[in-house]
């Protein structure tokens, strides 16, 4: 973990206490808090088409626990979700499924690309009939992950790096503009 | 049966083929048309017995096309594969589907990734290519797609 988080403030509660001599009073955007509220509980949908899955099950399972940051509550159903992982390979043939799966979750609605797969069709971006070359030919990505298949820190890294954006108050174009540049840097 | 035992059993039954023991199963080269004869063999008589189809397949070798038959007895547990050599532009072998009734999908998949005509198939469509891929064989060798292939 980086200490970028430790050290944030727009990770702790947005707003002030103000101490009385009964107690307090906190001051505060509702706004704020909403995002605030938001990122905390970010509901999964359950979905992975290869290997990055496993490690997604692993960072939700007892050793990397994911529900310590709000991600606990998988969801089988678009309609309760709020964040798709899409953790594996996407084909041709599993595109339109994506799509929809996408286009049934409820706003506000995140995407994150796990591994390579995901980010560019990895492995299969050559010589291959058959595999999309990157999710976000498919619906838009609020985060990317590296790897082949990222290991689960790495996942839960891009989670928080998500819940960030989210209590920063970015919109889901800013996020993904975001997203953008830090690519870029990193190139 | 041992691998010693069984090659002289097959010697026996199927002197048309060739026998090959350089690898970890026996290999028993046949022609096309000795396939159904052969393949009733190896199903049908008590002491062979190969009653499990457990792997189907094709091979692109760019000259020719391989058919390969990954064949087991659940009763006795030995193995066999058989190969058989086909024309890469009339690729046409009998079905086996009536035998080893598994065949009936393995062989849709090996229709539609090499475009092997599998003759009396009941029924030979696409298995897991959408609709419209029918002649396209994408697993062969020298298949081109500038679609959706980025080459490298």
């Amino acid at each position: 973990m980086t200490d970028k988080f430790k050290s944030d403030s727009s990770l702790a509660f947005p707003g002030e206490v103000h101490p009385t001599p009964s107690g307090g009073v906190l001051v505060s955007k509702l706004d704020d808090v909403i995002n605030w509220a938001r990122s905390n509980s970010l509901w999964p949908l359950v979905f992975g088409t290869s290997c990055c899955a496993i490690e997604m099950m692993s960072a939700a399972a007892a050793k990397y626990d994911w529900s310590r940051f709000g991600f606990e509550v998988a969801r089988a159903t678009p309609r309760q979700a709020d964040v798709i992982i899409i953790a594996g390979t996407i084909v041709n043939k599993m595109a339109p499924v994506l799509k929809r799966l996408y286009d049934q979750m409820g706003d506000p609605k995140y995407v994150i690309a796990m591994g390579a797969c995901a980010t560019s069709g990895g492995p299969f971006f050559y010589n291959t009939y058959s595999v999309v070359k990157g999710a976000d030919h498919v619906i838009p990505v609020d985060v990317y992950v590296a790897g082949c298949p990222p290991r689960p820190e790495a996942l839960i890294n891009a989670l928080m790096l998500l819940q960030e954006k989210i209590k920063k108050g970015l919109t889901r174009e800013q996020i993904r503009e975001e997203s953008k540049i830090e690519y870029q840097k990193a190139v | 049966m041992t691998k010693e035992e069984l090659k002289i059993k097959l010697t026996e039954l199927i002197p048309a083929a060739t026998i090959d023991e350089s690898s970890e199963w026996l290999i028993i080269n046949i022609k096309p048309d000795e396939l159904l004869t052969t393949a009733d063999i190896l199903r049908n008589k008590p002491e062979l017995n190969f009653d499990y189809l457990f792997c189907q397949t094709c091979v692109d070798w760019k000259t020719h096309l391989t058919m390969v038959y990954h064949l087991e007895s659940t009763k006795f547990r030995h193995q066999v594969v058989m190969k058989v050599q086909l024309d890469r532009n009339k690729p046409e072998i009998e079905t086996v589907s009536h035998i080893w009734r598994t065949a009936e999908f393995h062989e849709r998949e090996v229709y539609e990734m090499f475009g092997v005509n599998f003759l009396n198939h009941p029924d030979l469509r696409l298995l897991i290519l959408p609709d419209g891929w029918e002649g396209r064989d994408p697993m062969r060798k020298d298949f081109e797609d500038p679609v959706n292939m980025i080459k490298l």
